[in-house]
């Protein structure tokens, strides 16, 4: 053996693998850095976030005053008045103007809702003395996660020690619409809307790219207009999301008449936008079925469109599928398009079809994020991990569909 | 009214099915030998009612004067129509499979016109509104002017600002996610052993799948903050908008689009160059730096260009995180706007299609079609033009 080291270039031999080994470092630098990235975006949501799957209730026991709450007519009871009385009765010496409002900052306006609900629903109740945890306002509420200081945290803790405070999943996350009050708002509304409209989206996008898909794959002649088409798609697959939104402004809403805000809309725009998604992979997964099959069912007498539809689509349908998962991921997270047609309106109903006015969970991430209540933050944050769980498992279900029916021919 | 229709066509195209089938096997039975298989003639009679029933059904819902509830009924009836029509038509020696599979190409066609249709829908939308804004506004002074006013009095519509507010942010971006995207798919696609990729391919997949929307949420309340306190600490006045967060997270979005672009050319580049370079004597770095990008090279730059117009088209993050106001800065620490910025802002809330103002966003958008579309067919030609044929 030689040993090549130990001649006059030593000096220049270890010169170039020091390059070598810093190259190597500079390409483990950048993942490790990207990783890094990734790791603290998601740490800092997460961080964020949630503080806001929890709510704090104070303990109290309320008498259910006949007085105050008709038996005949439980829905127009006061029932604020009720648990600001059972408050008030414990601070005997507050009674200025000030404090009042100390006391009514307590409790949110949810916590009336609730009790009502409750009386209506068992009229029984009135005259009973119940124990009813009543949920706290978004400042209190803070103050006990320890997010934010309190005006007054003497005054809170007070409340703590008189009546007690229980933690407990915040339900209502998911079960209510929009609020304006930070406590209160939910994400059911948007869900609701995202899912309306992904359905309109892939409904009309997954037909319309398979087939085209299919047609350009399979059938299309090689010509100049075949040729066009191929660079639309490609050029349609770069065009700026936000271009879709003017699209669907100019054309859906102004020429067409279609109702604003609606989940049909946002998903007609969807479905153009994700369209060329799902052209590419599938035109890559039928592409990847060797022609010998088809040939095959050529020869024994199958017509062209049978040698497609019964032999080539079912072997490329797994590919088919992780592309249409992937569209369906880009859809679900889509933002700006849908700002253009109006889907960004506060709306506080839960939508009940298609034409109804509704907003989408990334939207939904982006009005919250722009309101100045600090509760409002970590209820972006919350909501933004909603959406990312939402995304990684159609993510991680389109790479279990491609680890598992994928096919080396 | 839609559900009404579109649960009517769909029994409407089951039940021809359904009757099309029987009717050609009691023919078929009676005697005769039939050209098509029996499920053809009931396909045939099944899709001919299912077009007739939805196109009646969405040209009746799209014109808005007529009542909601003519469009099921009409729609009812025009399926009935077809479906009596191709039922009649079942006889042995008709040609089903063809007549089917003719219509079954048509559909195939034109669904992929969709795509067509959809690029002259964009064109037509951003230019009919764009002409009558130049009608209003001197097209000089948009495309010259320096000033970008659309809610002051009077308007001033100057484009220059947010051009370079746009050219700033996209060069932070690009300047960040072209070294970490082109290093990382190098040590991918030639150092990384292939348990290391299962990992690392399904992490970038993750970075890049995060919604914009998300990544702007984290611009705005982390980075800039973050930018900002520690610009402070060193004596700069950085303005909690500035376009250095935004042009991070932005440029930390790419960085996926760039290495996976990046990978599939550095892999497509023959294993033979490489060996040729090693039997020369070497290194592994030597070889990627003066064989294998060299090779790649082309490949590498159209992604640079499709990146660049992705970070030109991106709306969330900027919005979250970049400036309202148009200020003409090329001080990365300054609050900026950009284009996508301006027309998301002036499209939300109350639009008016007769003032400048509302216009002046399509006009913004024509612009940013036209860039992103002009960069992404470079990027085309390029791949095109350099692609090296090895064999």
């Amino acid at each position: 053996m030689i040993d090549l080291t130990r001649n006059s270039n030593n000096s220049f031999l270890s010169k170039r693998y020091a390059v070598e080994k810093r190259f190597k470092l500079y390409g483990a630098l950048a993942l490790v850095l990207t990783t890094v990235f990734l790791a603290f975006l998601l740490l800092d949501i997460i961080n964020k976030g949630l503080p806001a799957f929890t709510e704090h209730r104070v303990t109290l026991e309320v008498m259910v005053d006949p007085a105050k709450i008709d038996a005949v007519n439980p829905q127009a009871g006061d029932f604020d008045g009720l648990l600001k009385d059972t408050l008030r009765a414990q601070f005997p010496d507050m009674g200025s103007r000030t404090d009042k409002k100390k006391l009514n900052s307590v409790l949110s306006q949810g916590a009336a809702d609730d009790l009502r609900d409750q009386v209506v629903a068992d009229p029984s109740l009135i005259g009973q003395k119940i124990v009813v945890n009543a949920l706290l306002s978004d400042e209190s509420d803070l103050y006990f996660k320890g997010l934010a200081p309190a005006k007054d945290p003497a005054f809170l803790d007070q409340v703590k020690d008189k009546f007690g405070i229980t933690k407990s999943f915040a339900w209502r996350f998911f079960e209510n619409g929009d609020s304006r009050e930070p406590e209160l708002a939910g994400l059911r509304g948007a869900i609701v809307g995202s899912l309306l409209t992904v359905i309109v989206a892939l409904g009309l996008g997954l037909p319309l790219g398979v087939g085209a898909a299919i047609y350009l794959e399979q059938f299309a002649p090689k010509n100049r207009w075949t040729d066009l088409i191929e660079v639309n798609i490609n050029n349609l697959a770069a065009v700026p999301s936000i271009i879709f939104g003017l699209l669907g402004l100019a054309m859906f809403l102004n020429v067409f008449g279609f109702p604003r805000s609606a989940p049909v809309v946002g998903g007609l725009v969807l479905a153009l936008l994700v369209l060329p998604t799902i052209i590419i992979a599938s035109r890559a997964a039928l592409r990847a079925v060797p022609p010998s099959i088809k040939e095959a069912a050529l020869g024994v007498g199958a017509s062209p469109q049978q040698a497609v539809f019964h032999h080539v689509l079912p072997l490329a349908l797994p590919g088919i599928l992780t592309g249409a998962i992937l569209g369906l991921a880009r859809a679900f997270g889509e933002t700006a398009p849908l700002l253009m047609i109006g889907m960004i309106a506060f709306i506080a109903d839960i939508p009940k079809g298609f034409t109804d006015a509704a907003t989408v969970l990334p939207v939904q991430v982006y009005l919250w994020s722009d309101l100045p209540e600090l509760a409002f933050q970590s209820k972006t944050a919350a909501a933004i991990m909603v959406l990312i769980a939402v995304l990684f498992a159609a993510n991680g279900v389109a790479i279990y569909l491609r680890r598992r029916f994928e096919r080396r021919w | 009214m839609l559900i009404w229709c579109l649960a009517i066509i769909l029994a409407a195209t089951l039940g021809t099915y359904a009757l099309g089938v029987a009717r050609a096997n009691r023919l078929r039975e009676a005697g005769g030998t039939f050209n098509s298989l029996p499920s053809y003639h009931g396909m045939l009679g099944g899709s001919v009612a299912l077009l007739s029933g939805i196109t009646v059904s969405f040209a009746l819902l799209i014109i808005p004067s007529i009542p909601g509830w003519l469009a099921p009924l009409a729609a009812a009836a025009a399926s009935a129509l077809a479906a009596l029509y191709s039922l009649r038509r079942i006889r042995p020696e008709f040609r089903a499979r063809r007549a089917f599979e003719k219509i079954v190409l048509g559909v195939l066609l034109s669904s992929s016109i969709v795509a067509i249709l959809t690029t002259i829908g964009i064109f037509a939308s951003v230019a009919f509104e764009s002409f009558a804004f130049f009608k209003a506004v001197n097209p000089l002074e948009f495309l010259f002017g320096s000033k970008w006013a659309p809610t002051g009095s009077p308007p001033s519509f100057g484009f220059v600002p947010l051009l370079v507010g746009t050219i700033l942010i996209t060069t932070i971006a690009i300047a960040i996610a072209t070294p970490l995207g082109l290093l990382a798919a190098i040590y991918m696609a030639e150092y990384a052993s292939a348990n290391l990729r299962q990992v690392l391919k399904p992490l970038l997949e993750m970075l890049a799948g995060i919604p914009t929307v998300v990544l702007g949420f984290f611009a705005a309340l982390t980075m800039a903050p973050l930018i900002r306190n520690s610009g402070e600490s060193i004596g700069l006045i950085v303005s909690s908008e500035s376009a250095l967060a935004a042009g991070l997270v932005m440029g930390m979005m790419i960085v996926p689009l760039i290495s996976s672009l990046s990978d599939d050319i550095i892999n497509a580049v023959p294993q033979s160059l490489r060996d040729g370079s090693y039997a020369m004597g070497a290194t592994h770095s030597e070889t990627i730096k003066r064989v294998v990008l060299p090779a790649a090279l082309p490949g590498i730059v159209s992604a640079i260009m499709l990146a660049i117009s992705r970070a030109i088209g991106e709306t969330m993050i900027v919005v979250m995180a970049a400036g309202l106001a148009a200020n003409l800065s090329f001080n990365p620490l300054a609050a900026v706007s950009t284009i996508t910025v301006q027309i998301a802002t002036l499209l939300v809330g109350d639009q008016e299609f007769d003032s400048p103002k509302t216009l002046s966003a399509f006009a913004l958008g024509i612009v940013l079609f036209f860039f992103t579309l002009a960069l992404n067919y470079m990027a085309l030609r390029i791949v095109k033009k350099y692609r090296q044929a090895y064999d």
